[in-house]
């Protein structure tokens, strides 16, 4: 029977639609995207309260002189930071959104909605609580040991919120149930984080630290916490890489996945892991930042038209690293010294988003509300 | 109980002892089959059949290693099915789910490439060797027109076609199917069919599909497991091995299938309520017609016998120049009928007994499974 299993393989054409290379347009798509990403890295370093023009920050990246000799401090010091922690915030949040909905077979699931960013949250807290740390930022001046404690929190407590609604997500049926258990889990916890802040710092400082840590931001941000941010993430995406074959699997189910040779329980655990580092490190440096993660999956997927995660994966970490960077553009309010809280920018984004899959849901007669 | 073709030597997937069932976490497990002794032949379509509930696919797991069984082994090309990995198993063993497969935005093409699974590398990358199998199993499921189209826009019938070649393009020796016919009208669940029996025919596949549907089973399986239900809560269910006739014949269908309601009937092949008790019809005269005017009298309650003399009524069937008619005869006399439905009217005239009846409360259907 082995033979006449071979016998029918003999025809060895290969084509593109075969062997998953993305095609033409899929690649102009994803060359498209990291353009993008590479033009608003650019405008987030040259614009703020003082204007620099792109020629000299390209320059200044580049590590020459420039005719302003403040320009080149803020540039090192405040855009080039920022612009590092929105670029790889992004990546890391859609990436892990990606993972989320792939992993809860959920269309809108994502690492705030979840509830995943309060557990997050609920660690930083715990942490500096225990660091007593001093410092106006709600995660500053803890030194290389304290941001990685507080990155290696985040995560843990990413982890358990995960693991937690994925086992409750198992004993209910349908998309919304599982959304409600989740907000409900973050409401709780959050509730949780604001009584450990208020009655345990006591100080009016660190009460406003954590408000304005709510509302979000990329610019929290020195090298000194980005020597534990940009590794952790580096690395939360290149596992996220590992994971494709699994997510793609997956697709089907966990009984289709089961049967075709994948131990399921231990590619959830890869996910969850890869996802809740990435999702913990970013709510730890820049606090719970909403609906980047459902939105930049499906905005993606609209660019890309698959559903193939060894192509949506990279092509996600690029539309979400270009769009939180377009967020935290918006956010700083170009040319006035005002800036908007980020949060409001990425759900002003995100919102509008979720309604329409949740219509698309409904059209196609999935039961979203069940 | 091993009735198969191949008794001699073991299935390419063989149960010894099997014992399938709920394991309970406070003691006393829920038995639904025990002392299972299977083969599952090559090249063969084998049709697990049963009633609903009846623990079909709680079986369907314990084979095929989703579901560990309470006891015995079983065995996959002469290996023990849990010595395998999940690898190994899945190069052996592929299944089709009753589920629906949510593809997203996958095209078939996509889909059928997961297939391969189980060959590709940690990035899932195709090699030449791969695509060919995909080319392949598009191929033999007809499907390949269907390959760039997306998986959400396909019908039902089109899907169940992609996900059997999604299964094949695993290259196994067994392919189980639970229940892939469930969402699938009645044309298509003949097609699929044709398509499993003429992939075990002509690949050396073991072919093991789950259905409860019996005349699916009974015109295309080479053998049947059948399970007959327990008849007390105690006692477990009764699987039988063997030729779909000869399960028919030896009266194991009727006892599985059969209810209050309805007694399965072995000249036509079809479950027949049991309420034809109104009096006795032979029917006579030119095919298909009388057959299909035997169908409609056994509909409205009567016997349909063989001797026209010991008969109440006398239906024979006349087929001149393409035009149909229909002639009842009773003792009252005889009148004709361009159609079906008119000699149904007048029949029911002249059954004093049908006339009482009221008219809501008509007897049920009683072909349930309609004819083979």
């Amino acid at each position: 029977m082995v033979a006449a299993r071979t016998d029918h393989a003999v025809t060895t054409t290969t084509s593109t639609a075969l062997t998953g290379l993305p095609g033409l347009s899929r690649a102009l798509a994803l060359g498209a995207a990291a353009l993008l990403a590479v033009v608003l890295f650019m405008l987030t370093v040259a614009v703020g309260s003082v204007s620099i023009p792109v020629s000299e920050v390209v320059r200044l990246l580049l590590g020459q002189e420039t005719g302003e000799q403040s320009w080149a401090v803020i540039v090192r010091e405040v855009r080039l930071p920022r612009a590092l922690t929105g670029l790889l915030a992004g990546a890391a949040l859609g990436v892990s959104g990606l993972q989320m909905q792939t992993l809860f077979r959920n269309p809108l699931a994502d690492p705030f909605i979840l509830g995943i960013s309060a557990g997050a949250s609920l660690g930083v807290a715990l942490v500096v609580l225990v660091a007593g740390a001093a410092g106006t930022a709600m995660v500053g001046g803890l030194g290389l040991l304290g941001n990685l404690g507080v990155a290696g929190a985040a995560a843990v407590g990413a982890a358990v919120v995960t693991a937690g609604v994925l086992a409750l997500s198992r004993r209910v049926t349908g998309p919304a149930t599982v959304l409600i258990v989740g907000l409900m889990a973050g409401y709780a916890i959050s509730a949780i984080v604001s009584v450990l802040i208020y009655s345990g710092f006591g100080r009016l400082e660190r009460i406003r630290a954590y408000v304005a840590w709510g509302f979000g931001s990329f610019g929290g941000t020195t090298w000194s916490e980005l020597q534990v941010f940009v590794p952790v993430l580096l690395v939360g995406l290149a596992l996220s890489t590992t994971t494709t074959k699994q997510l793609n699997a997956l697709l089907l189910g966990d009984r289709y996945a089961a049967s075709m040779g994948l131990h399921v329980r231990r590619a959830r655990l890869g996910v969850i892991l890869a996802a809740s580092l990435m999702a913990g490190t970013v709510t730890a440096f820049c606090g719970p930042i909403a609906f980047l993660g459902v939105a930049v999956p499906h905005l993606t997927r609209g660019l890309v038209r698959s559903g193939d995660h060894r192509l949506l994966v990279p092509a996600v970490a690029l539309v979400g690293a270009a769009t939180a960077l377009a967020a935290g553009l918006v956010a700083q309010l170009p040319g006035t010294d005002a800036t908007l809280p980020l949060n409001a920018v990425t759900s002003l984004i995100g919102a509008p988003v979720v309604v329409a899959v949740l219509l698309r849901l409904r059209r196609r007669g999935a039961a979203v509300l069940t | 109980m091993n009735l198969t073709s191949q008794a001699d030597r073991p299935g390419v997937l063989a149960a010894r002892g099997l014992v399938v069932g709920y394991r309970s976490r406070r003691g006393g497990d829920r038995l639904l089959l025990t002392d299972l002794d299977l083969d599952l032949a090559a090249g063969e379509l084998t049709c697990l059949l049963g009633p609903n509930g009846c623990g079909k696919s709680t079986l369907l797991r314990g084979l095929t290693g989703l579901q560990a069984p309470l006891a015995g082994r079983v065995t996959l090309d002469g290996r023990d099915l849990t010595a395998l990995s999940s690898r190994q198993r899945a190069r052996l063993l592929s299944i089709v789910l009753t589920e629906a497969v949510d593809g997203g935005l996958l095209r078939c093409a996509d889909l059928v490439a997961l297939g391969r699974y189980p060959y590709t590398g940690w990035s899932g990358r195709l090699q030449p060797a791969d695509v060919a199998a995909v080319r392949w199993a598009l191929r033999v499921t007809g499907v390949e027109a269907l390959a760039e189209r997306r998986v959400d826009e396909l019908s039902d019938g089109e899907r169940q076609r992609v996900l059997i070649a999604r299964a094949l393009a695993q290259q196994p020796a067994v392919l189980a199917l639970d229940e892939p016919t469930a969402f699938v009208d009645l044309p298509h669940r003949v097609e699929l069919a044709e398509l499993l029996r003429s992939l075990a025919r002509e690949c050396g596949l073991a072919v093991l599909l789950v259905t409860h549907d019996l005349s699916l089973a009974l015109r295309s399986a080479d053998t049947v497991w059948l399970i007959e239900p327990p008849y007390t809560d105690a006692a477990t269910a009764h699987l039988h091995v063997g030729a779909p006739e000869d399960l028919a014949l030896d009266g194991v269908v009727g006892r599985a299938f059969a209810s209050d309601e309805v007694h399965f009937d072995l000249a036509t092949a079809t479950f027949v309520a049991r309420q034809g008790q109104l009096g006795t019809v032979a029917v006579a005269g030119s095919q298909p017609a009388a057959t299909w005017a035997g169908w409609a009298m056994a509909r409205e309650g009567l016997t349909v016998i063989a001797d026209a003399a010991a008969a109440d009524l006398v239906v024979t069937a006349t087929v001149v120049g393409g035009r149909r008619s229909w002639q009842v005869r009773s003792a009252a006399g005889s009148s004709e009928h361009p159609d079906v439905a008119s000699l149904v009217c007048a029949v029911r005239g002249l059954l004093p007994a049908l006339v009482t009846l009221p008219r809501a409360g008509d007897p049920a259907p009683a072909a349930k499974h309609g004819p083979l």
